[in-house]
């Protein structure tokens, strides 16, 4: 499972690290929604994988932490989730207002020669 | 009290200053005034602190500054410094008295006054200092006041470029000044002056001490206008003569002579110190004089005599004696009374005529006779003539020059160039005095010269009484005084000297009737070449203005340049490629340097079904990779799949909140990029790109970057993966959720209550955002082959057209019927579920953030189904309303208990009993949520809404265009 997950969040980061480096606007975007992915994962996974252990005490009484997923990378990856799609959709708009402007959709405004 | 006073005679030219600043504007009379008063003041201050200063040792002010740093806050006032007080608040005074006439009523005043008072207040800092941190501090502060006062009249290019080039060399000295300061303070393990001082026999033979020294010198000699620096002087000569006779006579350039005084205890007596000084003063004593005699501008000439005379200071510091010393410490006042004067006598010339070109400028006695006594007394002065206070100090220079002090050839040098120094001090003051005063009246003058206001003249007059009576009775006016300064920078050594004029027939008064007897001849034989030159003989190539130019060009401008063509891009890829780089980089090496083993931690069996799950999921990421250039809907599915997939990942994987939250993310952010595709160009498999090896390559190396970094995330991710956990704070929040938290769900907990300061942030991020994205659309112009329907709708319209029975737009509005009938009858649905998964988020997976999402992943359902005017004409969203109302609910929580006496952000529960319900937990971060779902549900949608609105923007637009273009036809 581990393995699975590691050549997953590999994967990820290849397409998405590849998506970067391409000249033009909307693969920068699907680029960097892969990478996002990856990172979640990736700091998701620090906390070791657990199945069935989700982080929702039983009852009142005193509970355990050896019972439970570690509940600290996932509180930072569900910001991380709603704050990607913000800088998404920011980053979306900032091209598209580019390519507006530049008439063209190369990352750098103006195509290469 | 004393202390207080030395506090005071800084601070009040600062306090002046600003007082100037607010003083009414309009009339020039009240900056003048508060900026005379506040002369007096700190002269009167630095009089009524001579009998503390002459009786003890120093007066002393500590305060700390930074003390874990060892620094204070230290004023000190010994002999020295105070007659270096009495000096910059004395002629200060003169001078400001001198300016009120001089100024005129066009130039603004309080800028004047405002940067003379503040230069002042640096100067008077300088000489206080008792640390030489300080020290510094004050000294850049004179560089800076002299560079605005340099520039005042900032209209003129000469002003300009002689403030750039004063500042430059000043700055890069002062620069110099603080390394060498700081090497100082690291020998003797302390900055205070007072320290240092009593440290000369370690500084001397410490193994840094010529670093120290040489930086230092560089300081000094930039600041006090010594060769090879010394070609800022006459370009500065732009600035108003009240700032030269102010900065250039008794300030700003005695800065330099005063610190190597200061220093000279502890500094001097050195092979290096007597080489670097002795050849820098020596050079600038004759070659000053040298020039000053082929200028033909009046100040210019006064500019090249004071690097002359400054040079003779340095010279005299630089030999080590005592008695060398004093009299340096002697001809800087001397220096002082005299050059003031001259300065202030050519302005009133300079005013009076509307010139100062000594070419233009004869027989002046006639028209004003007063002045030109005055002038042509502080000119013998400088000249040293016998009976003025420069002869004084000039004798004591010849004797310590005939001395040997350290056996070299510049020892042996130093009686020759003294004297031939002195020849040319007296020709160009000949040539001064001759060619403006004397001869027959002056031809077309811009004025008609006549004698200036009295209390313009007065200041001249006194300092040129001060260059009589010091020069006649030495001993009974500067005398004590002079004592004073020298005892407190000698100390112990202080030696016996007399300042009789008469001292008997001996060498120095040879050398001294040699060199009045030489210059005479000297004007008398080559006095009209001079008068007629174009240049200096030799020298006059040599411009050190113009090398400092072309270096100035050169760094600021070409070695710019090339660095920028060399290292800069404007590209967005290379940048990119050297970040990913440098991240791979970064993750390499520790693990290079610590070596990458993996654990044998881990969950046990491999679980096919997950494997399978992410061998979809992989395909899909590595295709969308792929198609993301030609086929972009696809590529957007293929994104979307490989977000499903990763949603599984957390539901498998023991994280429900994140797999909820993630779940209504992708819906959004799938709907988001589907509404931005539509403004995106065409592109078309069958258009060629650009062929050839060249792109391939760069494909390939891009292909490289991506797999080594895909494998070294995957190499670490497992790495980690299979190690035990360590000891986290994890456990913290397990076991005071419940008890201390109110909640269940401890992700919940964290996100509003452990953590809620960070939330409090993210959610602001969030906001910000949002209205970034809403500004940057507002005034969105789409690309001209954008503007267009788009394919679908026009073959739509085309097949509505065709048929006459059906009507215009009926397609669209029955496109989808049945599922937008869903969605609109959904609409509750989704309300009811963002309500149910925000109530329950604190004890069960959910929460403001998943919430928020699904409530505006409703709204835009409504859009999607009923179009944009169909829904804003029923349904009016308000999102900005939203995220500032969720902001304030959030910070508000925070902030009630501080009034409770707790920090910010501390939450309260307590359980109350509902009826029906039972018991139910209250959290008063329950609220604090409720501002994280509204500013969710407000951001997410006026992200989305701004997007979808383009779309009838663009028709709006079309539809004008259409208009006017009927009404054209």
């Amino acid at each position: 499972m581990e393995l699975t997950l590691a050549i997953a969040i590999g994967v990820l980061t290849g397409s998405g690290v590849w998506l970067v480096l391409r000249p033009r606007t909307y693969q920068l975007v699907i680029g960097l929604s892969l990478l996002s992915y990856a990172v979640n994962l990736f700091i998701f996974s620090m906390g070791r994988l657990r199945v069935g252990a989700a982080p929702v005490l039983d009852g009142a009484s005193a509970a355990n932490p050896a019972d439970y997923a570690d509940p600290l990378p996932q509180a930072l990856v569900l910001t991380a989730i709603v704050i990607g799609f913000a800088t998404t959709a920011l980053l979306l708009v900032v091209l598209l207002v580019a390519r507006g402007l530049t008439r063209n959709d190369h990352v750098d405004g103006r195509e290469s020669s | 009290m004393e202390p207080f006073l030395l506090l005071l005679i800084l601070a009040l030219p600062f306090i002046g200053s600003l007082a100037v600043v607010l003083s009414p504007g309009g009339s020039r009379e009240p900056a003048t005034w508060i900026t005379g008063l506040t002369m007096l003041a700190c002269l009167i201050l630095a009089v009524s602190l001579y009998p503390s200063v002459s009786t003890t040792d120093a007066v002393r002010l500590q305060a700390e500054w930074l003390p874990s740093l060892g620094l204070n806050f230290t004023l000190r006032m010994d002999g020295f410094a105070w007659i270096f007080a009495l000096l910059v608040s004395g002629v200060g005074l003169l001078v400001v008295i001198y300016a009120r006439y001089y100024i005129s009523a066009e130039d603004p005043v309080r800028r004047f006054y405002m940067f003379f008072l503040a230069f002042t207040g640096s100067m008077l800092g300088v000489v206080l200092s008792g640390n030489l941190i300080l020290l510094v501090v004050f000294w850049e502060l004179t560089s800076i006041f002299s560079f605005l006062l340099i520039g005042y009249w900032h209209h003129t290019q000469a002003a300009r470029d002689g403030a750039r080039m004063a500042m430059t060399i000043t700055g890069m000295g002062g620069l110099a000044l603080l390394g060498g300061v700081l090497i100082l303070g690291h020998i003797v393990g302390s900055y205070d002056l007072d320290a240092v001082l009593r440290s000369g026999n370690l500084i001397r033979s410490h193994e840094l001490y010529v670093p120290a020294l040489v930086l230092i010198l560089l300081g000094t000699l930039t600041k006090s206008a010594q060769f090879p620096f010394h070609f800022w002087l006459p370009n500065a000569m732009a600035a108003p003569t009240p700032v030269s006779a102010f900065l250039h006579s008794a300030t700003m350039v005695k800065a330099g002579v005063f610190l190597m005084a200061r220093l000279w205890p502890v500094l001097s007596g050195t092979p290096e110190w007597f080489m670097i000084l002795g050849i820098a003063g020596m050079a600038s004593f004759v070659l000053g004089a040298y020039l000053a005699m082929f200028q033909h501008d009046l100040k210019g000439l006064l500019a090249y005599s004071t690097i002359s005379h400054l040079g003779l200071i340095t010279l005299l510091l630089s030999l080590g004696s005592p008695l060398a010393a004093v009299a340096a410490i002697f001809h800087m006042l001397n220096h002082a009374t005299f050059k003031a004067s001259l300065f202030m006598a050519a302005g009133i010339i300079d005013h009076e005529t509307g010139t100062r070109d000594l070419r233009k400028l004869s027989g002046l006695f006639r028209y004003m006779p007063i002045t030109a006594t005055l002038a042509m007394v502080a000119s013998a002065a400088m000249a040293g003539v016998p009976l003025l206070n420069g002869f004084l100090s000039k004798e004591m220079f010849f004797a310590e020059a005939v001395e040997t002090h350290a056996d070299s050839w510049l020892d042996t040098a130093a009686p020759y160039a003294a004297v031939l120094g002195s020849a040319l001090a007296v020709t160009y003051s000949l040539r001064l005095i001759h060619s403006i005063f004397l001869g027959a009246p002056p031809q077309d003058l811009p004025r008609e010269p006549h004698e200036p206001p009295f209390w313009m003249r007065f200041p001249v007059m006194f300092l040129v009484i001060a260059c009589l009576v010091i020069g006649i009775i030495p001993a009974l006016t500067i005398g004590p005084f002079l004592h004073v300064a020298v005892a407190s920078v000698l100390g112990d050594a202080t030696p016996q000297y007399s300042l009789a004029i008469w001292h008997g027939f001996n060498l120095p008064l040879a050398m001294s009737v040699v060199a009045l007897a030489g210059g005479a001849l000297l004007y008398l034989c080559a006095g009209a070449y001079l008068a007629r030159s174009e240049r200096p003989l030799l020298l006059g190539r040599i411009q050190g203005q113009r090398i400092f130019e072309r270096v100035m060009v050169a760094i600021s401008w070409r070695w710019a340049h090339l660095i920028e063509d060399v290292f800069g891009t404007r590209r967005l890829q290379p940048q990119m490629r050297l970040v990913i780089a440098a991240a791979v980089a970064a993750g390499t090496v520790p693990l290079l340097a610590s070596g990458l083993t993996f654990g044998t931690f881990g969950n046990g069996a491999t679980d096919f079904a997950f494997t399978g799950l992410w061998s979809v999921g992989m395909i899909c990421a590595v295709a969308a990779a792929y198609q993301a250039k030609f086929h972009r809907l696809a590529a957007l599915a293929l994104l979307g799949a490989t977000g499903l997939v990763t949603c599984v990942t957390f539901v498998w994987l023991s994280a429900p909140d994140l797999a909820a939250t993630q779940l209504v993310v992708e819906i959004v952010t799938t709907v988001l990029i589907l509404l931005g595709l539509r403004w995106l160009p065409k592109r078309s498999q069958d258009v060629a790109e650009p062929g050839g090896w060249m792109p391939r390559l760069r494909r390939f190396r891009d292909l490289a970057i991506a797999i080594v970094a895909g494998l070294g995330m995957t190499a670490i991710s497992y790495a980690v993966m299979t190690r035990a956990p360590p000891e986290t704070i994890a456990n913290f929040f397990v076991e005071k959720a419940y008890a201390e938290g109110g909640g269940r769900n401890v992700v919940n907990v964290i996100l509003v209550d452990f953590r809620g300061f960070d939330t409090l942030g993210e959610i602001t991020v969030l906001g910000i955002v949002a209205l970034t994205v809403f500004a940057l659309l507002r005034r969105f112009r789409p690309a001209p082959d954008s503007i267009e329907r788009p394919e679908q709708q026009r073959v739509q319209r085309s097949t509505e057209e065709a048929e006459p029975e059906v009507e215009a737009g009926a397609t669209k509005a029955e496109y989808l019927y049945v599922p937008s009938v869903i969605m609109q009858w959904m609409f509750p649905v989704v309300i009811v579920l963002a309500a149910y998964l925000f109530l329950r988020g604190h004890d069960a997976p959910g929460g403001g953030f998943a919430a928020g999402v699904a409530m505006a992943a409703g709204f835009i359902l409504q859009y999607m189904a009923g179009g944009t005017v169909w829904v804003e004409d029923r349904l009016r969203i308000l999102p900005v309303a939203w995220i500032g109302g969720g902001l304030l609910l959030a910070a508000f929580t925070g902030t009630a208990s501080i009034l409770l006496g707790d920090p910010f952000l501390t939450s309260y529960f307590r359980y109350v009993e509902v009826p029906f319900v039972g018991k139910v937990p209250m959290a008063s971060a329950a609220l604090f949520d409720l501002g994280v779902f509204s500013l969710v549900v407000g951001a997410t949608v006026l992200m989305l809404i701004a997007i979808a609105h383009q779309s009838i923007r663009r028709l709006r637009v079309a539809a004008r265009l259409e208009e006017e273009r009927q009404r054209w036809n």
